[in-house]
């Protein structure tokens, strides 16, 4: 080996060292930020498992000494959660398939037909999404008192205030813009001459809809399902301004009822927020693609 | 196929808007038809800048958490995204646990930063304090403190959400750009400055109108805290506490809902701007 060839390497070498130890100190300052980013949740659920008198006797800082069960059962039983997070869903599944049958049918006509009001439409469901919801509030609440339904429809109130369909509307009406844009934005990107060939077949716009352009657009529905499902499953003020019963209450509103319940008791309170956070969780792990390419559909083009 | 969907959100997004304008300038009390409110001119304009106390406190709150989130918290979400879009091992695992935090609600969020800031139970006084002497920490208490305490757990969120998109945008920059900054022997800094962040720019607005948003719409996290008061007023609460709270003025609630609707027109028309400016005539 010439000596060139060695302090040819020597200096690639070094090159390399230079490279590789801001490496070192950026892996250390993501893993020192890592650990406490996830140390909020993980104290939670920490705390969750260890009995009240274990923590009164030690410390909330200590070895536990038994670990149990029992937060999560009184959570479960005094906080009702099992009632409302069925009450979640009864909001958040439908509100979500009507999202997304509105959001694809408007973003279908603007994308496939060229009629002069289409931007305009756009920028009317696209900026409905972007106040910030206390703009509405008051007067929807008024609104929403003054809205008579038959019993059978609100489950009782006879109102659209107190009533599931009133949280499920708001929360069509609020999302739906989000979803047309970035489904409008998806379905430019499908070549019109399908559209074309399905019209030469004698296929009409409803079958063109249905058969050619949803079946196409499914990654981009699922991404949006996944969003909207969080989105939500999280929202709490609709449900704290627009419903008045406890029990109808979905879950994260509920979380307001679970305060005077559980008092400063921490151990019951980390209980139950783990176990109401716990399905966003998951579905954030299960279908973390989804989630992330639906935020940056909306971002991108946009 | 547009009708039903186009009544839905104009009843129920862009009536109330319009609605809030106009009730802002009467005295309605909720009560009796909208026929018994009298046009009171910009009477409750003028009342809550100055006889109505939480009003100022509201509008600090509501510019420091603006000023917070877009000094602290987006910056250090763009540091993580620059950092992990570097191709480094494990990134993955990095990118879903500084994501984790945007799929909890603020509500949830609240519940879970009160086990770390509560004084006698909570994680920060029992590392650095002793529980069992007084004289504790009010974290969340305290009004000078509390709202900083909030900002924390809010920028805990923010930045994993900014870090998302930036991420995404730092993957459709041009590698040849980078590369070529490189070859001209640009530092990591100034090729950071000259080429990516200007290369970033549609994400940038996105950035900006989202900060924004957020700041105007804060208000589950206080509200589960303590019901946004005693240093933690802002203006959302303030138009909550006039429907469902003890003071009960529509026309007060309706004046700060137009406040919202004159800041948050500002970022509507520069997103909508960008978004469509291609397609206008």
């Amino acid at each position: 080996m010439t000596s060139a060839a060695v302090a040819a390497r020597s200096r690639a070498a070094a090159r390399r060292r230079s490279i590789a130890l801001p490496r070192v100190g950026l892996h250390v300052f993501l893993f020192v930020c890592a650990v406490l980013w996830l140390a909020p949740v993980a104290w939670a659920v920490f705390t969750s498992f260890r009995p009240y008198a274990d923590t009164a006797q030690h410390g909330y800082v200590s070895i536990p000494h038994t670990l149990s069960l029992v937060n999560y059962k009184n959570a479960w039983s005094q906080g009702q959660i099992p009632l409302h997070f069925w009450n979640s869903m009864i909001i958040t599944i439908p509100a979500i398939l009507v999202i997304l049958l509105f959001a694809s049918s408007v973003a279908f006509v603007v994308s496939r037909f060229s009629f002069w009001f289409n931007v305009p439409l756009l920028i009317f469901f696209m900026a409905a999404n972007l106040l910030p919801q206390q703009v509405i509030i008051t007067p929807l609440y008024e609104l929403y008192l003054r809205i008579h339904l038959p019993g059978w429809v609100t489950g009782g109130s006879g109102l659209m205030y107190d009533s599931f369909l009133g949280l499920i509307a708001i929360n069509v009406a609020f999302q739906t813009g989000f979803c047309t844009f970035v489904l409008s934005n998806y379905m430019k990107t499908i070549p019109s001459s399908l559209g074309e060939a399905a019209r030469v077949d004698g296929a009409g716009v409803v079958r063109q809809f249905f058969g050619i352009i949803l079946p196409l657009c499914k990654p981009a529905l699922a991404a949006l399902a996944t969003l909207e499902f969080t989105w939500i499953y999280n929202d709490f003020l609709w449900a704290v301004v627009l419903m008045s019963s406890g029990d109808k209450r979905p879950i994260t509103s509920s979380l307001t009822n679970l305060q005077g319940t559980f008092f400063t008791d921490n151990n019951l309170i980390s209980a139950a927020s783990v176990l109401v956070a716990l399905p966003t969780i998951l579905v954030f792990l299960a279908l973390q693609r989804q989630f992330i390419s639906g935020l940056t559909l909306g971002a991108n083009k946009g | 196929m547009l009708g039903v969907p186009t009544f839905v959100v104009g009843a129920l997004v862009w009536f109330p808007t319009v609605a809030s304008i106009l009730l802002s300038f009467t005295n309605w009390d909720g009560i009796g038809g909208v026929g018994t409110a009298h046009w009171v001119g910009t009477q409750n304009y003028r009342e809550i800048a100055t006889i109505y106390p939480p009003f100022w406190p509201a509008v600090e709150h509501n510019a420091i958490w603006l000023a917070f989130l877009a000094l602290v918290a987006t910056p250090f979400g763009l540091f993580l995204a620059y950092q992990l879009d570097k191709n480094i091992r494990g990134t993955r695992i990095y990118q879903s646990i500084f994501y984790l935090p945007v799929v909890l609600s603020f509500a949830i969020i609240g519940f879970i930063w009160q086990l770390i800031y509560s004084p006698t139970q909570g994680l920060i006084n029992n590392i650095f304090e002793d529980p069992a002497h007084g004289n504790l920490t009010d974290w969340l208490g305290n009004p000078k403190l509390n709202l900083w305490a909030v900002l924390v757990a809010v920028g805990w969120r923010h930045a994993g959400y900014v870090m998302v998109l930036y991420l995404a945008g730092l993957k459709a920059i041009d590698p040849s750009l980078r590369e070529a900054a490189a070859i001209d022997g640009a530092g990591e800094w100034h090729a950071f400055r000259t080429v990516v962040f200007p290369a970033l720019k549609p994400i940038n607005i996105v950035i900006v109108v989202v900060t924004v948003i957020e700041a105007l719409r804060a208000f589950d996290i206080v509200y589960i805290i303590n019901r946004g008061r005693n240093g933690l007023e802002l203006l959302s609460v303030l138009v909550t506490d006039n429907i469902i709270g003890e003071a009960s003025r529509i026309g007060y609630g309706s004046s700060i809902a137009v406040i919202l609707i004159v800041i948050s027109i500002i970022p509507i028309v520069v997103f909508v701007w960008n978004s469509f400016q291609e397609e206008m005539p």
